[in-house]
């Protein structure tokens, strides 16, 4: 599998290794491979969509889908400090499909209709907001969920338990005060904080090369200066994702402090529709590199690859085509939830 | 009105669930540069940082707390209005998912020799943003009833307070409050030194409240509607009085809440008088009192017997350090006599 730590340049896994000794029980390396796949036709679909006029802008995650996969496996779902709250930032469709939602809703939210479950046809692609799973509203600004999480970690560290605060975010938001801000307040002496800080790392901002602009070798390593443990992964390889974050997260839940977890991950098709959302061919991308990795492993075929494919391509035409005549919200329906009633 | 404030937030933190009371020097030992936390029971020192305290009133409201948080001054607020304007659009951009319990409470105005930044004025500013609550009281009595309202509110509110009046004595007392102001200072008040062993008696504090939305007739007239908040209330009270003599009879509307602000009663009291004059101490260039001005036009033009008037800040970066200086930037009562007279008297 190709390693984003290696920068372009491919490397395997080890050939050594013996089929047997697989390194996650395969059903799981099965489950995440669909997942992987049923994300990038998502966002595939979102793309053809915003083409074909069906939606005004595309943003999304392709990509990713190697580190925010696992992710979405691993999060303690539900509503309440019991469970994770989850601050994304708009390239997380992937952690979503692998928490169980169904894809017609970032499709309904591409094509802005009144049915778009997360803003009522008011926000782009990719702006989740889901209570019943404490996943607060994404906002387009790239950098303002890294305060607001530590609210949501402060009540968790109130509430007890092992829920937590998870924040995502990408590299170009950390040159932010705000990223600041978020390694200050998760590491107050005496007062750390329960909460999963993740940059997924893909190197550029827009047009911007992170490395022209940002000097520190890792953005993990900013971790350091506030006594946070931290890391840097290869984002684009689901078994080094979900074994960093099985790690990760058992440190924030048991020891209730903060983790900065670093992941190398693509941008495969550009920052968004407003740069053309083509596809780029100079990045590894992590499901075909995956896909290499299972057949040299023999877990999986070829065959099965496509057909996996080809199914999700499938559901996702279908569901674009059940979306694109639901109706636009009302015109009067912008006076609604300005406020919120007293209960 | 700090110890109005105070009280207001005990009985807040003790009956109406409000969980954090947070910013800088909010907790012990100072409680607040104007004291308006000491004692609390959930107050807590943030680090210096404005946005972090905004984006983490935001986290604890999104998890079903509901936190108070200070800004010290207002002037230091203005490098987080993208997170305020996203805390008044989390319950329109998720659709009524999501709503934000949670009070920003911040001193504005000038009055302190305060120089060009402990002076600025935010009600320009916030009444601007979508989905905020905004009150400012000018007396006491109203500060702890706006702030039992702002505990009780299921949205954001920004309280604002008027740095100038926060050492002044109400004529009215709150409900519990004992008549004797040296009384309540010894209860509630801490010690000059080591304060690592006081803790506060309260009175017996009762859940008065102001409701939001709704402003109030301070003085009633007939010959002209004043309409003002925050520091230049009391001084359009003063004026208005001492212009009686002069024959012109001013009503006085404290205006309490920015917004949503109480057209009902501003436009019964214009409809009546023909003559509106609207003071404020922010800037004058897209200036609140400009908004109010463009309404009553709108729907009042054929009521009207002179032009609505607005008396506000000039139009400079700041307010100098200078006695000339902060007396020239923002209305003192000599303006606001001035401009009562000048309205009373234009020709119809």
């Amino acid at each position: 599998m190709k390693n984003a730590l290696e920068g372009s340049r491919v490397i395997r896994m080890p050939q050594s290794e013996a089929p047997a000794a697989l390194p996650l029980d395969r059903e799981l390396l099965m489950k995440m491979h669909d997942l992987m796949v049923k994300s990038r036709a998502l966002e595939e679909r979102m793309i053809q969509m915003y083409r074909q006029g069906h939606g005004y802008f595309w943003i999304g995650g392709p990509g990713e889908e190697a580190f925010n996969v696992p992710l979405g496996l691993l999060i303690k779902k539900g509503q309440g400090l019991d469970y994770d709250y989850l601050h994304f930032h708009y390239r997380q469709s992937a952690t979503l499909m692998a928490m169980g939602e169904d894809p017609i809703g970032a499709l309904r939210q591409m094509k802005n209709t009144a049915t778009d479950p997360y803003s009522g046809g008011r926000n782009f692609a990719g702006h989740f907001s889901i209570k019943r799973w404490n996943l607060v509203p994404v906002s387009s600004p790239i950098e303002v969920q890294y305060p607001m999480a530590p609210g949501t970690a402060i009540a968790q560290k109130r509430h007890g338990g092992d829920g937590i605060t998870i924040v995502t975010g990408g590299d170009a938001g950390t040159a932010e005060g705000d990223f600041a801000s978020c390694l200050v307040w998760s590491s107050r002496p005496g007062n750390e904080l329960p909460i999963l800080i993740i940059v997924a790392n893909n190197r550029w901002g827009i047009s911007t090369a992170s490395s022209s602009v940002q000097g520190p070798t890792n953005i993990s390593d900013r971790g350091k200066a506030f006594n946070i443990r931290s890391k840097t992964i290869d984002g684009n390889d689901p078994v080094v994702s979900y074994q960093a974050l099985s790690e990760a997260m058992a440190y924030v839940r048991r020891e209730r402090k903060p983790f900065l977890l670093e992941a190398l991950v693509s941008r495969l098709y550009g920052h968004s529709s407003a740069s053309g959302a083509n596809f780029v061919s100079d990045e590894i991308d992590c499901i075909p590199a995956y896909e290499q990795w299972l057949e040299d492993k023999g877990v999986a075929t070829r065959g099965h690859f496509n057909e996996v494919r080809a199914r999700w391509n499938r559901e996702m035409a279908d569901l674009a085509r059940r979306v694109r005549d639901e109706p636009p919200p009302s015109a009067d329906s912008i006076w609604s939830f300005v406020y919120a009633e007293k209960k | 009105m700090a110890q109005a404030i105070r009280m207001a937030l005990h009985y807040a933190e003790e009956n109406l669930g409000i969980s954090d009371v947070f910013g800088e020097d909010v907790g012990p030992p100072l409680g607040g540069v104007f004291t308006t936390t000491q004692g609390l029971r959930t107050a807590w020192n943030s680090p210096l940082d404005e946005r972090g305290i905004i984006g983490v009133a935001t986290g604890l409201a999104l998890a079903g707390q509901h936190p108070v948080a200070e800004i010290q001054f207002c002037d230091y607020l203005f490098n987080s209005i993208d997170l305020l304007k996203l805390a008044g659009g989390t319950h329109w951009a998720s659709n009524g998912e999501w709503n934000l319990p949670m009070v920003v409470k911040t001193p504005v105005g000038s009055g302190i020799r305060g120089s060009i930044y402990h002076s600025h004025s935010f009600d320009a500013t916030i009444t601007r943003i979508p989905g905020w609550k905004v009150v400012i009281p000018s007396t006491p009595l109203d500060a702890y009833g706006l702030m039992i309202s702002a505990c009780q509110e299921p949205n954001p509110v920004m309280y604002l307070e008027p740095k100038a009046l926060l050492r002044m004595r109400g004529d009215e007392l709150i409900p519990g409050e004992p008549a004797d102001d040296r009384t309540l200072s010894r209860m509630i008040d801490a010690p000059l030194g080591d304060r690592t062993g006081w803790t506060p008696r309260w009175p017996p504090l009762e859940p008065y409240s102001v409701p939001i939305g709704k402003a109030k007739i301070v003085r009633e007239g007939n010959r002209l509607t004043v309409v003002s908040y925050g520091r230049t209330l009391p001084l359009c009270v003063k004026a208005a009085g001492g212009l009686r003599d002069e024959g012109i009879e001013a009503e006085v509307i404290d205006l309490r809440t920015l917004y949503p602000y109480d057209w009902e009663m501003l436009k019964a009291s214009i409809q009546k008088t023909g003559r509106v004059l609207f003071v404020n101490e922010d800037t004058e260039i897209t200036n609140f009192g400009e908004h109010l001005i463009r309404r009553t036009t709108d729907q009042l033009f054929y009521h009207l017997l002179a032009p609505p008037r607005l008396l506000a800040g000039k139009f400079v970066p700041g307010i100098g350090l200078a006695d000339s200086l902060e007396m020239a930037s923002v209305p003192q009562l000599p303006d606001v006599s001035a401009a009562i007279r000048s309205l009373a008297t234009e020709e119809a």
